[in-house]
């Protein structure tokens, strides 16, 4: 009952916020310097022609107008025109989206895998040299630039060893959607050439994301590990005689890994963050080139989709980790 | 009855980032089969440190030694005491809130405790078979309504911070006596709950205990709650014990002058320590020889000699003084 | 205290990094090898390899790199000191009152700064940066813009925290006024956290900044901004691994070591959010 209350009080605060989050945004892109209408029209066009369109979007209109318009708009589900692509913003965010939720996910499955073991046994053996290396390794992670640790992995994978492309996510057009995640679709079609092709592809932009975000689940596991064995009922299973690999694999690394739950939250946010620069570095046709094109062209309706968008994500995902989080504690039901 | 545990004069030195704190200097005294001790003393005094020793559990940064406990004839300092802990020896902790994983039910943790340490188990048993499982989960009823819980059946099935804390703590007292010991170490078992239950929870215990045959070694700051309760009390001072009596002749005819003025300030608790001028030395820099010495009105050259005094005025009743003459309490 | 602080070698190191830092920012000049490098062009000494003249190599314009990113130190500190100042003088007084009072603005405050985190910061200041123009104010204003809300959030919760603690109601009852109490009593005992929370968020501000550099949104050339020198080495990829190389280390070993300060300062100052680590 309290998890549902949460969940719904959660919910009705998303819709504030994303107003908020537009009213912002759309501050932001309506002092851009350049006049949509005439970006829209061409370079070239004539006055006329740019003032019709002016007054078709509605441009002419004073701001607060044009913004509860446009918030109007996006209720019914329409986002606008893209001036750069010339289609609806909307369908322009659909279908970049599976490119950028493939990523992610791979990253993210990849930085648990690897990095909630690593946490564990790193604390477990606290100040042994493994520990000490995990530790520096993760320093690194968090301190290195996405871009650059991009570049070197293309240096390194790409131009030396000749091992993965350089940029791109698939050679020619990919496998005919069905989900969208290229390694998916191929692997349901059983075309195994494009499943390895797409991995090869997926490569680099996962490992360039996936290893900050490892580091964070690294670092929170294995202080949360430690954490847990500080406290009481550790101490009172260790005088009561309770084999030790029972109290750590069953008693504190539930505990730790609830702890460790909550931050993926942030590691996600992360991780969209990332992707913008990751994107436009593999030249990855997903959300994150979409939002960086649109805002070096000034197209004020691709930005504010995709900030919505992102923000609508990450406030799901911090609701869907409030909810888990609480289902795993009993304290929180 | 011969003696079930013998502390032999020993030293704990913890080692921390300003030195070797000294908690524990050659502390000795015994405890016979089915009694049930008091250690008392200002928090401080070691006796956590103390009962930790006997458990087995000291932090990493614990340096033991010398001295030795011997727990019916076993030297419990030399090798792994696995065996030993939560079978012979169990423990009931300050605060039962904490000592619960708040993550698993009543029932998961209790069924945990008797798959390691049932009295059924044979050492070394790997499995958990049908049997023994089922004839487990009867003993946890039986030891519930033992302490007086009602309806054992559901509460199994709650999460501890669904319990009051009085029913954590009757439970925490269940466990203790489930794996049938001969020994439990009761940490101030009643600091974390309410003075109206206070009582009833160590009545219960004492009855339990002493139904069973079981000794029980329990730490407290009041000595109220120890001549309530106990068949003998240890006082404890600065990490050093300072004297052990029965309970009657420990209250009538105190010999130690700390225990004699502790008792003068009474109803004062010890943590107050009024009427007792000075301050409770540091672990890190102790006096030499008895640590009370500072603050003794009987005090001359020969307490500040290292040599442990030691006196046994009548049997029984054992004071570490160089002048156990009787304190007039009144 | 300070005894505690000396023995943590994690804080010596990242102490030693920031340090070695600012010194390279003030002793920019006398340092390089090459200070005219920095603007200049040789085309005679164009994409060198690291050796005994040019330590670390030379870039495109045949300009020193030790040279550019001694000049780039300069440049990273003015952005994320100032981008950094401008968030907690924003930030910790919105918390401050936030917190301290229990009224409709207290909820509209922490509400707006769900706002700004509800997306990622990055994206927040690109659009910013690219709507001001590449310039380095306009990256710090972006920066602060959107990095407020954090030191908002910490000293909101902190100072609710606080604010049923005896020493605070006992000022409230001797009769010090608000502003009094919030200055003289809730900020000391929560300046560690803000101490701490700043030295990390340093490092976070350089790596955006760096980012935004390097997306060609920050200062414009030929200024030695570090993320931008990696962005002009693509092109000279794979021959030119020297040129994308320092800058970057440069950015790993200057966010290491505030991270590694951040984190020494929170174990020492403030045992409350110690992690064991």
């Amino acid at each position: 009952m309290r998890l549902l209350a949460l969940a719904l009080r959660r919910c009705l605060w998303m819709p504030p916020t994303l107003l908020g989050l537009a009213l912002i945004v759309f501050s932001i892109s309506h002092v851009i310097p350049a006049d949509p209408a005439r970006v829209l029209a061409g370079e070239n066009a004539p006055m006329e022609q740019v003032e019709a369109i002016r007054h078709k979007f509605g441009l002419d209109k004073p701001l607060p107008e044009q913004f509860v318009r446009y918030v109007g708009d996006v209720v019914r589900g329409n986002m606008g025109i893209s001036l750069y692509t010339q289609r609806p913003v909307a369908d322009d965010l659909v279908e970049r989206l599976p490119a950028t939720f493939e990523l992610a996910l791979y990253a993210i499955a990849l930085a648990v895998l690897v990095g909630l073991p690593l946490g564990v046994v790193s604390a477990l053996r606290r100040n042994s040299w493994l520990d000490q290396i995990v530790r520096l390794v993760t320093i690194g992670g968090l301190a290195m630039a996405a871009f650059w640790l991009a570049i070197l992995l293309q240096l390194l994978f790409s131009m030396h060893l000749n091992l993965t492309p350089v940029q791109g996510r698939i050679d020619g057009w990919g496998p005919d959607p069905i989900t969208g995640f290229y390694t998916l679709d191929a692997l349901i079609r059983g075309d195994f050439e494009t499943f390895f092709a797409a991995l090869r592809y997926l490569a680099l932009p996962m490992l360039t994301l996936a290893i900050p975000a490892m580091a964070t689940i690294v670092r929170f596991t294995r202080a949360g590990v430690l954490n847990v064995m500080q406290s009481q009922f550790v101490f009172y299973q260790a005088a009561m005689g309770l084999p030790r690999r029972v109290v750590i694999w069953k008693y504190i690394l539930r505990a730790a890994l609830i702890g460790t739950l909550t931050q993926i939250g942030l590691v996600f946010g992360n991780l969209l963050a990332g992707a913008v620069v990751v994107e436009t570095v593999f030249s990855w046709p997903g959300l994150g080139t979409y939002a960086y094109q649109s805002i070096l062209q000034s197209d004020y309706n691709a930005i504010m989709g995709f900030t919505l968008f992102t923000g609508s994500v990450f406030i799901g995902v911090n609701l869907l980790v409030d909810v888990a989080q609480s289902v795993l504690d009993p304290r929180g039901r | 009855m011969g003696l079930l545990l013998d502390i032999r004069e020993l030293s704990v030195a913890f080692a921390t980032g300003n030195g070797m704190a000294r908690v524990l200097d050659a502390v000795s005294f015994a405890m016979r089969q089915g009694e049930i001790m008091g250690l008392v003393g200002e928090s401080g005094c070691g006796k956590t440190t103390l009962a930790r020793a006997v458990l087995g559990v000291l932090p990493e940064t614990a340096v033991v030694g010398p001295g030795g406990i011997s727990f019916d004839g076993r030297d419990l300092l030399a090798g792994d005491t696995q065996d030993v802990r939560g079978r012979l020896i169990t423990f009931i902790p300050q605060d039962p809130l904490g000592a619960f994983s708040p993550l698993f039910t009543i029932g998961d943790q209790m069924g945990e405790l008797m798959r390691w340490k049932s009295p059924e188990r044979v050492a070394g048993e790997r499995g958990y078979g049908r049997g023994r499982r089922r004839a487990d989960a009867a003993r946890i009823l039986a030891a519930l309504r033992d302490v007086q819980l009602p309806d054992p059946e559901r509460l199994l099935r709650k999460y501890p911070h669904e319990l009051s804390g009085g029913q954590r703590q009757r439970v925490m007292i269940a466990m203790a006596l489930l794996p049938e010991p001969r020994l439990v170490i009761a940490d101030e078992p009643t600091t974390a709950l309410d003075v109206t239950i206070q009582a009833q929870i160590l009545k219960l215990l004492r009855r339990l205990a002493s139904e069973r045959g079981a000794s029980v070694l329990f730490t407290t700051h009041d000595l109220g709650t120890a001549w309530e309760i106990c068949d003998r009390v240890t006082v404890m001072y600065a990490g050093q014990e300072a004297e052990t009596a029965e309970v009657a002749d420990f209250f009538a005819r105190p010999r130690h002058p700390y225990t004699g003025m502790l008792l003068a300030s009474l109803p004062t608790s010890v943590a107050a320590l009024r009427g007792i001028p000075g301050e409770v030395p540091s672990p890190f820099a102790p006096p030499p020889g008895c640590r009370f010495h500072p603050r003794c009105p009987r005090a001359t050259e020969i307490c500040r000699e290292p040599r442990i005094a030691s006196a046994e005025p009548s049997p029984g009743h054992h004071v570490r003084c160089h002048h156990p003459e009787v304190w007039d309490v009144a | 205290m300070l005894g505690r602080l000396a023995r943590d070698r994690a804080l010596l190191a990242g102490l030693a990094i920031v340090t070695l830092l600012v010194l390279a920012a003030i002793f920019a000049t006398p340092l390089s090898n090459f200070p005219g490098d920095v603007t200049g062009f040789n085309p005679a000494q164009r994409l060198k390899p690291p050796g005994e003249v040019y330590w670390l190599g030379t870039d495109r314009m045949g300009a020193d790199l030790f040279s550019r990113l001694l000049f780039g130190a300069r440049l990273t500190i003015l952005i994320s000191v100032s981008a950094t100042a401008v968030a907690v003088l924003v930030g910790v007084p919105m918390g401050l009152v936030a917190g301290y009072y229990d009224r409709w603005f207290s909820d509209a405050l922490m509400r707006i700064s769900d706002v700004f985190l509800a997306v990622p910061q990055i994206v927040l200041a690109i659009a910013i940066a690219q709507t001001l123009g590449p310039a380095i104010h306009n990256v710090i204003l972006a920066l602060s813009a959107t990095y407020w809300p954090f030191w908002a959030r910490i000293v909101y919760a902190e100072t609710r925290s606080l604010r049923n603690e005896v020493f605070i109601e006992a000022a409230v009852a001797m009769g010090a006024s608000p502003l009094r109490v919030m200055v003289l009593h809730v900020l000391p005992s929560i300046a560690s956290s803000i101490i701490v929370r700043t030295t990390i968020g340093m490092g976070g501000t350089i790596l955006a900044a760096a980012s935004l550099g390097f997306l060609g949104l920050g200062a414009p050339p030929p200024t030695p901004e570090w993320g931008r020198m990696i962005a002009e080495s693509r092109e000279f990829l794979p021959q030119a691994w020297w040129y994308a190389t320092a800058p970057g280390i440069a950015i790993l070993l200057v966010v290491m070591g505030f991270n590694l300060l951040g984190d020494g300062l929170r174990d020492t100052l403030d045992p409350r959010i110690r992690r064991g680590s």
